[in-house]
């Protein structure tokens, strides 16, 4: 048996608050203004991408005690973008990375049923959880929770906030002028929830919308995250774009989920993904070689290694040699509020490795951290890019992908210009839009079934971030 | 502040209207309350009327015609959208006027307030503001089950106990909006520079961290949203009485209160004005606008058969907070030109119903108001800062680096 064409996802990632965004490329324009995000939205829908995906942080990332410059710093408020971006768009799907630590579920869902209404169906939800004081400190909660009952809080979260997108039925409102019955129901969004996280009683002030709930997503990668996203999400964020890593990390996720009575269409994978394209391949090379070298500077190679040294590198030339001196193990990490820093388990032997590897290819400080730092996914000619996004997909190491371009506004542009129409052209992508919800787009059924039968199975520990 | 010949004028947007029965007018649009059409029309028809701003309404919890408990009753409106999020959808389909969305002080982070009012004035470029709100009801704590409070009986309003605890919810709203206030300051302006040659983005010494540190709230800073397009967004508030009219001298840009007579204004404008002075704030512009409740029709004979009407489908006469005007927009316009003699320097209006005194007012008031020279009779400005007058102020951190730097 031949198997079956998959049809591929495709969705855009505004550029980040980090060093993948060049903000020193001349046609880089404002990461803040609403035509920015205007025009990028506009783009992704003329290309007849899924959603756009916004992300989030909290706190501005600081390294050595001082707010960090180096990046793109700042950015708008996620609801408020996209329910704006709602008003200059009109089918594409608008996601947001809301952290579930820092906010009370009633809130958030109400200002996520608020969206879905505002959009006429198109709200998703990135769940993301933080683990950091120091983000808690913008926060009347501050950070008051251990690591492992922060995970355990998100999961209850979106667990509440499905109880709340379901209070209502979608029946109530019946505005009837005539008999003067507003609602059929006096206890229309009448909810109650108790357990150690939450304890909330009421009425939820916000029909049910036309989406019915969010399309969740989700961004763990360990075992217990995996879990979460077979038991609860639409679709993960995933962070495996190349074929082998993709393959394993598909294979894995969507075996686990029959145990939740759900089969594969019901959970999408789809990696984030950055791309250079060229008129040519070897045009797309050197370009790429140049957006890396854009991407890490000499300053940001000696900021990279000093969050793996953990100390005060700025007297080492990023052109020369890796520091003989050791990680130092003794105090807190010098570099607050970036995902990546707890990920350094073995500083010396993460260390040992670089220098070794440094020595062997004859590198430098910044030649090494471009070589280890995220290269891009996709580099080539437009037709060399949509064959690959094609095979990784036909190939199940992805549903498709998150694209996360380089340059703000406008680093869409030549992708839906030239690699859409391919991938359209060879019957692997939307012509158009054939529905109207993100639901419709990602081919994901409304939850009616789910919704007033027994709350969906939860994976009962694991991590959201 | 130096008088200004001219009214301002503003419009409070509430589900089908301000009168219980509203949805059930002819011309009401009851099924569409929570699309995003009806709003975008409602906003560009005040627009049309050259308005200073909207102000959209918003409660926490769902509407309840008890103070203490959710009532039970179908035959009002019941559900509403997010106000912030409705200005949002509003603010790119709309050039000139200002979108003021109610926010929950009681129940919400005033970190992620700041960052989303600052986000609404960039997607409105520079046409934001917000008016702060407390909760007092015991069953919209119980939404986020955090902290209770007591059910406060309307008889009871006046004695020591409840006045220190509607002392403490209003003092949080302080601190709210300092913090708030703080975080659009915490970016002075031009912190963004984008210095290829130091490789910088940002010059940092122009970030701040606020170090708020309160009794419901410590917020450390900066924000994560740069300085908003107006520096401060248009701070608003309600008042009716001494503690409200504290937090308006000391906070706002824009207060509304509530007199039912011209000698009433007048009292509430000194009160608010001496507590302004004795806030150290008398050099900087504080509007009183005298909120109204106002059916409007061709007669007043036309307009108080309409409110009867609404009352009887109501079961009971409208009351209000507010002095409730029925009749002509030409006797409203005689009213507003009369009161503006105490000192008042604007008004929001709450249409009855929604969309006929809406039009009402932007169709036959504001050219009755033009007619006498009392209202704009184009935009002239491009903010709602310009439109009442505020300068752009510069952060308050600024003088800091300024010095710094010497």
């Amino acid at each position: 048996m031949t198997k079956p064409v998959k049809q591929i996802h495709l969705a855009a990632h505004f550029p980040g608050v980090n060093n993948t965004t060049v903000w020193s490329d001349p046609a880089a324009g404002s990461h803040i203004e609403f035509e920015s995000f205007k025009h990028f939205a506009q783009t992704a829908e003329r290309a007849k991408f899924d959603f756009v995906f916004l992300a989030e942080g909290l706190r501005l990332r600081e390294q050595g005690g001082r707010i960090y410059d180096l990046d793109v710093v700042g950015r708008p408020d996620t609801f408020t973008v996209l329910a704006a971006l709602a008003a200059v768009t009109e089918r594409i799907g608008l996601t947001g990375t809301i952290n579930s630590t820092f906010n009370e579920p009633y809130e958030v869902a109400r200002q996520f049923a608020s969206l879905d209404h505002l959009s006429e169906g198109r709200a998703a939800w990135n769940v993301v959880t933080s683990w950091d004081a120091f983000t808690g400190e913008n926060f009347r909660r501050g950070g008051y929770l251990a690591e492992q009952d922060r995970y355990e809080r998100a999961q209850t979260f979106l667990r509440t906030a499905w109880e709340l997108f379901d209070s209502w039925d979608g029946y109530e409102i019946l505005a009837d002028k005539e008999s003067g019955v507003f609602l059929s129901d006096p206890k229309a969004g009448t909810f109650e929830h108790h357990d150690r996280h939450f304890d909330i009683a009421g009425r939820f002030n916000v029909p049910t919308s036309p989406q019915e709930r969010p399309v969740i997503f989700q961004a763990g990668d360990s075992d217990a995250g995996r879990e979460f996203a077979a038991s609860a999400a639409d679709a993960i964020f995933g962070r495996h774009s190349q074929l082998e890593p993709g393959r394993a990390f598909y294979s894995d996720v969507k075996r686990r989920l029959p145990e939740y009575g759900r089969s594969s269409g019901d959970l999408l994978i789809l990696p984030a993904a950055t791309f250079v394209l060229g008129d040519t391949d070897a045009e797309a090379a050197d370009l790429a070689v140049e957006v890396r070298r854009a991407q890490v500077s000499g300053q940001t190679a000696i900021k990279f290694l000093e969050q793996l040294w953990n100390r005060d590198l700025s007297a080492y030339d990023p052109d020369g040699p890796l520091p003989e001196i050791d990680p130092d193990l003794s105090g807190d990490s010098i570099s607050k509020g970036r995902a990546a820093d707890r990920l350094y388990r073995d500083r010396i032997a993460v260390a040992n490795e670089y220098r070794a590897e440094a020595e062997a290819k004859k590198l430098s400080i910044r030649e090494l951290m471009i070589e280890k730092t995220s290269r891009q996914s996709f580099i080539g000619s437009a037709e060399t890019i949509a064959t690959q996004i094609d095979e990784l997909v036909q190939a199940d190491a992805a549903d498709g992908f998150i694209l996360v371009p380089h340059i703000t506004p406008g680093g869409l542009d030549a992708f839906a210009d030239k690699v859409v129409p391919i991938l359209q052209e060879r019957g692997r992508f939307r012509a158009d839009y054939e529905g109207t919800t993100l639901r419709d787009h990602l081919g994901l059924a409304a939850p009616g079934k789910d919704r007033h039968a027994e709350q969906p199975a939860v994976a009962a520990a694991g991590a959201v971030s | 502040m130096s008088p200004d010949p001219l009214l301002h004028l503003a419009v409070a947007l509430d589900g089908a209207g301000w009168h219980p029965a509203a949805w059930r007018e002819p011309d009401a649009r009851p099924e569409e309350l929570f699309r995003p059409g009806y709003w975008t029309r409602l906003v560009a028809e005040a627009e049309e009327g050259l308005l200073d701003f909207v102000t959209i309404e918003d409660s926490f919890g769902v509407q309840s015609a008890d103070f203490n408990d959710v009532d039970d009753r179908v035959d009002q409106v019941r559900g509403r959208l997010d106000a912030v999020l409705v200005a949002a959808r509003v603010a790119p389909v709309t050039e000139r006027i200002g979108i003021v969305p109610t926010i929950v002080s009681t129940h919400t982070e005033p970190f992620h307030l700041s960052k989303a009012i600052a986000s609404l004035d960039y997607a409105a470029t520079g046409r934001a503001g917000l008016r702060v709100q407390i909760s007092a009801k015991p069953y919209e704590f119980a939404l986020v089950g955090r902290r209770t409070t007591e059910p406060v009986r309307i008889q009871d309003i006046n004695t020591p106990e409840v006045q220190a605890r509607i002392a403490e919810h209003f003092s949080e709203a302080a601190d709210y909006i300092e913090v708030v206030r703080r975080l659009w300051d915490s970016w002075e302006d031009g912190a963004e520079i984008r210095d290829a040659a130091t490789g910088r983005f940002i010059d940092r010494d122009k970030l701040h961290h606020i170090d708020f540190e309160g009794e419901w709230f410590d917020v450390r800073g900066p924000s994560i949203t740069p300085r908003p397009p107006q520096g401060q967004p248009v701070v608003t508030a309600l008042g009716h009485s001494t503690i409200p009219y504290q937090l308006i001298a000391r906070a706002a840009d824009v207060g509304f209160v509530t007199p039912h007579d011209r000698e009433q204004a007048r009292a509430i404008v000194e009160e608010i004005r001496a507590e302004q002075e004795t806030a150290g704030r008398s050099s900087q512009n504080l509007h009183v606008f005298g909120d109204l409740v106002v059916f409007l029709d061709e007669t007043q004979r036309a307009a108080e058969e309409r409110r009867a009407r609404l009352d009887d489908l109501a079961g009971q006469p409208y009351a209000s907070d507010a002095h409730i005007f029925t009749g002509t927009p030409s006797e409203l316009a005689d009213l507003l030109a009369d009161w503006r003699h105490a000192g008042l320097t604007g008004y929001r209006l709450r249409p009855a119903t929604l969309p006929h005194d809406l039009e009402q007012i932007t169709r036959r008031l504001v050219p009755e108001l033009q007619a006498r020279g009392l209202f704009r009779t184009a935009y002239e400005a491009s903010t709602l800062r310009g439109h009442l007058g505020l300068p752009r102020p510069a952060s308050r951190y600024a003088a800091d680096s300024a010095l710094a730097a010497l």
